[in-house]
């Protein structure tokens, strides 16, 4: 019995230790892209600790995604990262620039598959309190399925979800029931 | 009218027909000249001389004074064959059909009250018809200039009442509210065309009419068409975007999408029946809760020939204004369905020999093979919208949008203002706008009928 209970702390030791090197790697990677590097896997407990993302508001003239660099809490694991991202991009926006998400909307949960597809589940307020229109939908869709793929390379494609449920759409025109890959057509030029 | 005998004057005749009149005193004859050819008469004879064969008349030719009259069926006997139209008499319905006119006869009966009512209509001669069975109605379109119409003055069974559509070449059998979907077929037997309707009892409760039933519409205008489409483009179907519980997007001043949306529907409906004679099916004509799958699986039901699915739009930036077009976005998957529906088409024999090609697509993405065809109708409704209204910097647009995926039929979105725009709000209100938005659309869809109709006779 104890050499078999030995055994399994043993295979959960090495376990651990395989996924905390995975987490590492992964932060390198996620790292990578971003000017400063010095707050990499070194320090991953600091509260001070930012990386620098890629955040996306609406366009002064209302048709187009403008890209923003800002900063956003360093976290760790893509999961956490993700959420960091997204909080980051469903908050009000930074003085001068509008959201193309409606106000008060939450993150409820992010989550990534293996394949690399990305789920996220948002609050009810971004569909009731949503503007309406074809341009304003795909602005805020887009805003957020850019938010994450644009700053974690291993997302390839984003399913939206609403209170945890898959929706046709989120104000009427843009289909949000399958995984969306990233659309640049939308983003200015900074 | 002398003796049962419509009779009518030569010199009448003489007018009418560019034809000479001569008077034969010695012979007590007259005789008729068109163009070298003659006919001689003689008073009190029940026949005349027409280039040297005689016909007869049910009556004699008549001298009154100075004037001869004769049956009103001289003029197909005697002088038909020496004229150079066609001249038909229809004694019945007082018709007297000159030159190549096409006015077939029309006559409708019911066979069995049923249910299932069972009806037909006999078109003489053979005539190209064009069916269309809907919840309410059978319409009949016919090849024709007119129709020389004997319809029975009442209905039976589960069809109410056979009248005369609201164009010239069409006849309409109203159905039961009680009744479901008519079927219609049509033979050609006899030189005639015969039309069987039959009209089930509906299983349940009757599904709402799609279209006002009651009543004929006011007259078409001047400039209808009165041939019949010469392609399959018969059917639009025209999805007010919104409605019921969903407003959309929705004005400062209080001016809702839904509202707009149905108004702007209803006056291209209008337009679409009465000038260009296409049938109208709109997804929602009344202010009511309808999934996007629905709006699209209407379209797909009536095998529409186009779709346009009208929105109001909204922006943060007040200032954006101008309408926008959209027509659909494949995505990754999207394009691999396109690809996969063109190698999956598959080959059936059908009865009498031959094959059918059948295509095999998911319902969800049906929008994908007509993606070059919505392209082309997206570009049509920019420049005629930019002909009445202002357009946005973005024209036209591609977009993933839900409701235009499933239509398996050329379809487009167009958001036709900005409500978020206070001075477009404003206006949208206007006569003005609502009118050249309506024609806008109607024009294009013309456009787009003539582009789809030459991709058809290739």
């Amino acid at each position: 019995m104890t050499s078999k209970r030995g055994l399994q702390i043993g295979v959960l030791l090495v376990t651990l230790g395989l996924l905390a090197w995975g987490v590492t790697i992964g932060l390198e990677r996620l790292a990578g892209p971003v000017a400063d590097t010095s707050v990499a896997p070194a320090a991953p407990a600091q509260p001070t600790a930012h990386i620098t993302a890629t955040l996306f508001y609406a366009a002064a003239d209302g048709q187009g995604l403008l890209p923003m660099r800002r900063e956003v809490a360093l976290a760790e694991g893509i999961v956490a990262q993700g959420r960091q991202i997204l909080v980051a991009q469903l908050a009000p926006p930074p003085d001068g620039q509008r959201s193309a998400i409606p106000p008060g909307t939450q993150l409820r949960a992010f989550y990534v598959t293996d394949k690399g597809d990305a789920f996220i589940d948002l609050s009810r307020e971004v569909v009731t309190a949503h503007p309406g229109g074809s341009l304003n939908e795909l602005l805020t869709v887009y805003a957020i399925v850019n938010a994450v793929t644009a700053n974690l390379p291993a997302v390839q494609r984003v399913q939206l979800l609403i209170d945890g449920k898959e929706v046709d759409t989120i104000a009427g025109h843009v289909d949000v029931r399958r995984p969306l890959v990233r659309d640049s057509t939308l983003v200015r030029e900074q | 009218m002398v003796s049962g005998q419509e009779l009518i004057g030569l010199d009448d005749v003489a007018t009418l027909f560019q034809v000479v009149v001569r008077e034969d005193a010695l012979a007590g004859g007259v005789t008729l000249t068109y163009r070298g050819r003659t006919v001689v008469a003689s008073a009190d004879q029940p026949m005349a001389s027409v280039n040297g064969r005689v016909v007869t008349l049910p009556s004699p030719v008549v001298r009154s004074g100075r004037r001869f009259l004769v049956p009103v069926e001289f003029l197909p006997r005697a002088l038909g064959p020496i004229f150079d139209q066609r001249i038909e008499l229809r004694r019945p319905q007082r018709l007297l059909l000159v030159g190549d006119v096409r006015v077939p006869r029309v006559t409708a009966r019911i066979d069995s009250q049923g249910p299932p009512t069972h009806a037909t209509v006999d078109i003489t001669p053979a005539t190209t018809v064009a069916l269309a069975a809907e919840a309410g109605r059978v319409l009949i379109r016919i090849d024709a200039d007119a129709l020389d119409l004997a319809l029975p003055a009442a209905g039976g069974g589960l069809i109410d009442l056979f009248r005369p559509g609201d164009q010239q070449n069409t006849v309409a059998i109203m159905v039961s509210a009680a009744a479901a979907m008519p079927r219609v077929a049509q033979t050609t037997a006899d030189g005639a065309t015969h039309v069987s309707i039959d009209v089930p009892a509906a299983a349940t409760a009757a599904p709402p009419p799609t279209e006002t039933t009651a009543g004929p519409r006011p007259s078409p205008p001047p400039e209808t068409s009165l041939t019949i489409p010469r392609s399959g483009f018969q059917i639009v179907v025209i999805d007010p975007g919104h409605g019921g519980g969903d407003r959309g997007a929705k004005g400062a001043a209080g001016l809702e999408e839904k509202t707009f949306t149905l108004d702007i529907a209803r006056r291209l409906r209008a337009l679409l029946e009465t000038r260009m004679g296409v049938r109208v099916v709109l997804t929602r004509d009344d202010d009511r809760d309808v999934p996007l799958d629905a709006r699209a699986a209407i379209a797909n039901s009536s095998k529409a020939d186009l779709f346009l699915s009208l929105h109001a739009n909204a922006s943060l930036a007040t200032a954006l204004a101008g309408a926008e077009v959209y027509h659909l976005q494949l995505d990754r998957e999207g394009e691999a369905v396109r690809r996969q529906a063109e190698a999956d088409a598959v080959t059936l024999p059908v009865l009498g020999g031959g094959t059918r090609r059948l295509d095999v697509i998911r319902w969800d993405l049906a929008q994908a093979r007509h993606v070059n065809e919505s392209a082309r109708l997206a570009s049509l409704l920019a420049e005629e919208l930019g002909k009445q209204v202002s357009m946005s910097p973005r024209g036209v647009q591609q977009a993933p949008l839900r409701v235009l995926e499933g239509a398996d039929t050329p379809a487009a979105l167009i958001e036709m203002f900005y409500v978020s725009n206070a001075g477009q709000e404003k206006a949208a209100g206007t006569e003005e706008f609502k009118g050249g938005m309506a024609t806008a659309l109607y024009n294009a869809v013309a456009r787009f009928r003539g582009f789809s109709e030459d991709q058809n006779s290739r």
